[in-house]
C-alpha cells in the first residue's frame, strides 16, 4: 500500500517482431512514453486512480496511432461506433458507453454515465443525447475517420471474398511465409503473418481459432484482421485504490451495432479492492471468458498473486492469438501479458522501473 | 445427476398485498412455462433449446416485463434486451435496444449462431433481425396500457421505479385511501435515498440429460429508464452466464448486478473455491450483492437447482428429474 503503479496499452495485435516500419515504431514508442509521463505526473500529484486512468485514456483517444476516439476503425458501413468503460475499484462504481459517433472522448462520457446518471451503461442514440445534455466535446463524425482506416476497411472487405480454409487437411492458403498478406497502413508496410478467421464446422460460432473449416450458407462471412487496437489504462493510486478504463473503435468491418468487450464490465474492464484490469483483443473471446473479472476472481478465490492470475488468464484461459491485458494490484504490482505477437504497452511503478514495449 | 430447470419472472419488492387474481395469473404462467421446459427436457432436447423455448414463452406473456409487456423508456418507447449462453462451448449471444422483435431471446441466439459477433444492439440489431427473417411487429404491439400507466406514474414522481411496488400501491388505494399518500411519500423517500430496486426480467436455466447447462435472460429494462440505457441482462457474466459447471440467470437492479458480476461470480466461486452451487449462490446473493438488489436462479451440471433472492420476492419456478414442481414468490 502507498506505492502507486500504472500500466497502459494501445492494443494487442499481429505485428511480428521487426515488421514495423522504423518510422511507425518510433512514433508509437514516442507516444507511449509521452502518455506514460502524463499518467506518472498525475499519480505523483496525488490524483485518484479514476482520474488518472481517464486522463491517460483521453490522451490515447486523441492519438490517431491508436484505435480509439480519433482514428477509430470503421464499421462495415464506413461509420464510426466508439465504446468505452471505466471502473472505480474502491466502490465498484462503473460507467460504459457504446455506439458513439461524435464524442471526442468516449472514456469521459463513460465517466459521466457513472457520476451523473442513475445508470451504468448507455448506448447509441441515447448515449449521444446524453453527451449533448452533459455538454461534452463533440465533433462531426468525419473528424474521427482517417484515410488509413478507410483503406483498412476496403482491404477487409476485399478479403471477405476469399474463403480461407485453415483446416488441417486443406492446403494452407494463407499461412505461408512466401506469400504474406500485406497492406499499406500509411505508416509503412505491415506484413501480417496470418489472419484470424472465425469459423466453426456448423456455422458461425464465436468459437476458437482452431483449424476448423468455416462455411455456412446464408451466414455472414467475415475475415477479421487480427488487430486489436483498443486503448486502456489501469492504475493504483497512493491510497491503494485501483481503477481501470478502456476505449475503442472496435473491429474493422464489424457489423453496425456490434458491441465488443470494451464497454462490458468484467470482460474488457474491471477493478475492485484487489486489482485493476484493462484488456485488448478479440472482443468476443474476452466476453465469453469474462477476462478482466477472471484476473480478480483468481486472485480472490484461488488466492494467487497478480502475476500468476494474469498468466493463467492470458496463457491458459484465453485462446491463443486472442489478446492481452495490463493489470495492477492494490499493493502496487504491475503485470502485463499477451498471447498475440505484439501489444503496445507501457508501465511504471513508484520508485521503480518504467518500461515501454511492443513485442 | 439428471435434468433440472428453473425459471424466474423478476425479483423485487413484491407486496404481500398482491391481488389474488394477479397472483394466480402469475403462478399459472410460471407453471405453464415450467411444464413446457420439463416436457422438452424429458424429450431429450438440449438445455440450449429448452431455455430459449421457455424464455420465448415468458416473452409472449404480457404479465412479465420482457417481449410484449416490456416496461417503457422515458420516451414511452420499448427497448428490449436479451442474452443466451451455452455452457459446454461458452458460446453466447446478446442483443439490446430492440423495439420490433417479438422474441429478443431468439435474436440473441441468431447473433450467437449466425454472426462472428456476440452482441448486437439498436439499429444494427434490428437490421440483423430483418435480414434473418425473424418475426417482427410494429412497436405498438409491445406497449401495454398497464405499462403506459406505470410510466405516467413514474414520470409524475420523476422516479425510476419498479412495477411490482406500483401495482401494490394502486391496490392499497382501492382498499384504504387514507394511507395512500403516506405510502407514496415513503416510497418517494425510499427512492430518493437509494436506487429503487428493479426486477423486471425473465429468465431460465436448465441442465439436460447430457449434463450440459444453458442460461437465457430477457427484459424490457427499467420503467422510465433513459433512452439507450443498457442493464445487466445482455451483459455476459452479469445477468446471464453458463459454463461447464453451472448456468445462472439473475434479476434485480441491473446496475448493482453489473457491478457485482453476479452470474460469473457464482460460477467462479464454484470453480475456484470448489464449493457447491448452493454455497456459491449463498455467498453471492447473501453477501456480495447488496441487500434488496436482486435474486437469481441457477442449476449445476450435476443436476442441482438453487433459487435465491435478497429482495422481498422473486417470481420463480423449478423442478428436477424425479422431483416436484416448485413455484414461489416470497421467501
Amino acid at each position: 500500500m502507498g506505492a502507486w503503479a500504472i500500466a497502459l496499452h494501445g492494443g494487442a495485435g499481429m505485428i511480428a517482431k521487426g515488421k514495423m516500419s522504423a518510422d511507425w515504431q518510433k512514433r508509437t514508442e514516442a507516444a507511449l512514453n509521452e502518455i506514460l509521463d502524463i499518467g506518472i505526473a498525475a499519480l505523483e500529484n496525488n490524483l485518484t486512480a479514476v482520474e488518472v486512468v481517464e486522463l491517460v485514456v483521453r490522451a490515447l483517444e486523441d492519438n490517431t496511432l491508436f484505435n480509439a476516439g480519433k482514428g477509430s476503425v470503421l464499421t462495415s458501413k464506413g461509420t464510426v461506433e466508439m465504446e468505452a468503460s471505466i471502473m472505480d475499484g474502491r466502490t465498484k462504481d462503473c460507467g460504459a458507453v457504446s455506439g458513439l459517433s461524435t464524442v471526442m472522448h468516449p472514456v469521459s462520457l463513460a465517466r459521466l454515465v457513472m457520476d451523473n446518471s442513475p445508470h451504468v451503461y448507455i448506448g447509441f442514440d441515447g448515449a449521444e443525447e446524453f453527451a449533448r445534455q452533459q455538454g461534452v466535446e463533440t465533433a462531426d463524425t468525419e473528424t474521427f475517420i482517417t484515410e488509413e482506416n478507410r483503406e483498412k476497411l476496403e482491404m477487409a472487405k476485399k478479403t471477405n471474398s476469399v474463403e480461407l480454409d485453415f483446416s488441417e487437411h486443406a492446403p494452407d492458403a494463407m499461412n505461408n511465409s512466401d506469400d504474406e498478406y500485406t497492406y499499406s497502413n500509411g505508416n509503412g508496410i505491415v506484413h501480417a503473418e496470418h489472419h484470424h478467421v472465425v469459423h466453426r464446422e456448423n456455422g458461425y460460432g464465436n468459437g476458437h481459432s482452431d483449424n476448423h473449416i468455416f462455411k455456412k450458407k446464408g451466414a455472414l462471412h467475415q475475415v477479421f484482421k487480427a488487430e486489436f487496437e483498443t486503448v486502456g489504462c489501469t492504475a493504483v493510486d497512493v491510497s491503494g485504490n485501483c481503477a481501470a478504463a478502456t476505449s475503442t473503435g472496435g473491429l474493422v468491418n464489424k457489423m453496425t451495432g456490434r458491441i465488443g468487450d470494451t464497454p462490458i464490465i468484467g470482460a474488457g474492464t474491471y477493478a475492485n479492492h484487489l486489482c485493476g484490469v484493462s484488456g485488448t483483443g478479440r472482443g468476443e473471446e474476452f466476453i465469453k471468458h469474462t477476462v478482466a473479472k477472471e484476473v480478480a476472481a483468481i486472485m480472490e478465490y484461488k488466492e494467487l498473486p497478480l502475476g500468476k492470475a494474469v498468466y493463467k488468464v492470458v496463457h491458459e484461459k484465453l485462446p491463443e492469438n486472442m489478446g492481452g491485458l495490463v493489470a495492477v494490484s492494490a499493493s502496487g504490482e504491475v503485470a502485463m501479458a499477451f498471447n498475440t505477437p505484439s501489444m503496445f504497452r507501457a508501465s511504471a511503478q513508484e520508485g521503480g522501473e518504467r518500461m515501454i514495449g511492443i513485442w | 445427476m439428471g435434468w433440472a430447470i428453473a425459471l424466474q419472472g423478476g425479483a423485487g419488492d413484491i407486496s404481500k398485498d398482491l391481488p389474488v387474481a394477479r397472483k394466480e395469473a402469475v403462478e399459472a404462467c410460471l407453471s405453464h412455462c415450467l411444464r413446457l421446459g420439463v416436457s422438452a427436457l424429458q424429450s431429450s432436447h438440449t438445455a440450449l433449446d429448452v431455455v430459449e423455448l421457455v424464455v420465448k414463452e415468458l416473452e409472449a406473456n404480457p404479465i412479465f416485463n420482457a417481449g410484449r409487456g416490456s416496461v417503457l423508456t422515458t420516451d414511452g418507447t420499448v427497448e428490449m434486451e436479451a442474452c443466451i449462453m451455452d455452457g459446454p462451448t461458452m458460446n453466447c449471444g446478446a442483443v439490446s435496444g430492440l423495439s420490433t422483435v417479438v422474441h429478443p431471446i431468439s435474436l440473441a441466439r441468431l447473433v450467437m449462431e449466425k454472426t462472428p459477433h456476440i452482441y448486437l444492439a439498436f439499429e444494427g440489431a434490428e437490421d440483423f433481425a430483418r435480414q434473418q427473417g425473424l418475426e417482427t411487429k410494429e412497436p405498438s404491439y409491445f406497449i401495454t396500457k398497464e405499462n403506459q400507466e406505470r410510466l405516467a406514474r413514474a414520470q409524475e414522481k420523476n422516479l425510476v421505479q419498479l412495477d411490482h411496488t406500483e401495482y401494490s400501491t394502486t391496490t392499497s388505494a382501492a382498499h384504504n385511501p387514507v394511507n395512500v399518500e403516506e405510502e407514496l411519500n415513503q416510497k418517494i423517500l425510499a427512492a430518493a435515498d437509494s436506487q429503487k430496486p428493479e426486477f423486471e426480467t425473465v429468465g431460465c436455466v436448465a441442465v439436460d440429460v447430457h449434463g450440459s447447462c444453458a442460461a437465457a435472460t430477457s427484459t424490457g429494462g427499467f420503467v422510465n429508464k433513459m433512452v439507450g440505457r443498457i442493464g445487466d441482462t445482455p451483459i455476459v457474466g452479469a445477468g446471464n452466464y453458463a459454463n461447464h459447471l453451472c448456468a445462472v440467470s439473475a434479476t434485480g437492479t441491473g446496475e448493482a448486478i453489473i457491478k457485482a458480476t453476479v452470474a460469473r461470480d457464482v460460477a467462479a466461486i464454484m470453480e475456484y473455491r470448489k464449493v457447491s452451487l448452493a454455497e456459491a449462490v449463498e455467498e453471492v446473493i447473501g453477501q456480495r450483492l447488496p441487500a434488496g438488489k436482486g435474486g437469481l436462479v441457477a442449476v449445476s451440471a450435476t443436476g442441482d437447482v438453487v433459487m435465491a433472492l435478497n429482495t422481498t420476492g422473486m417470481y420463480r419456478a423449478s423442478m428436477k428429474e424425479g422431483g416436484i414442481e416448485e413455484i414461489g414468490i416470497w421467501h
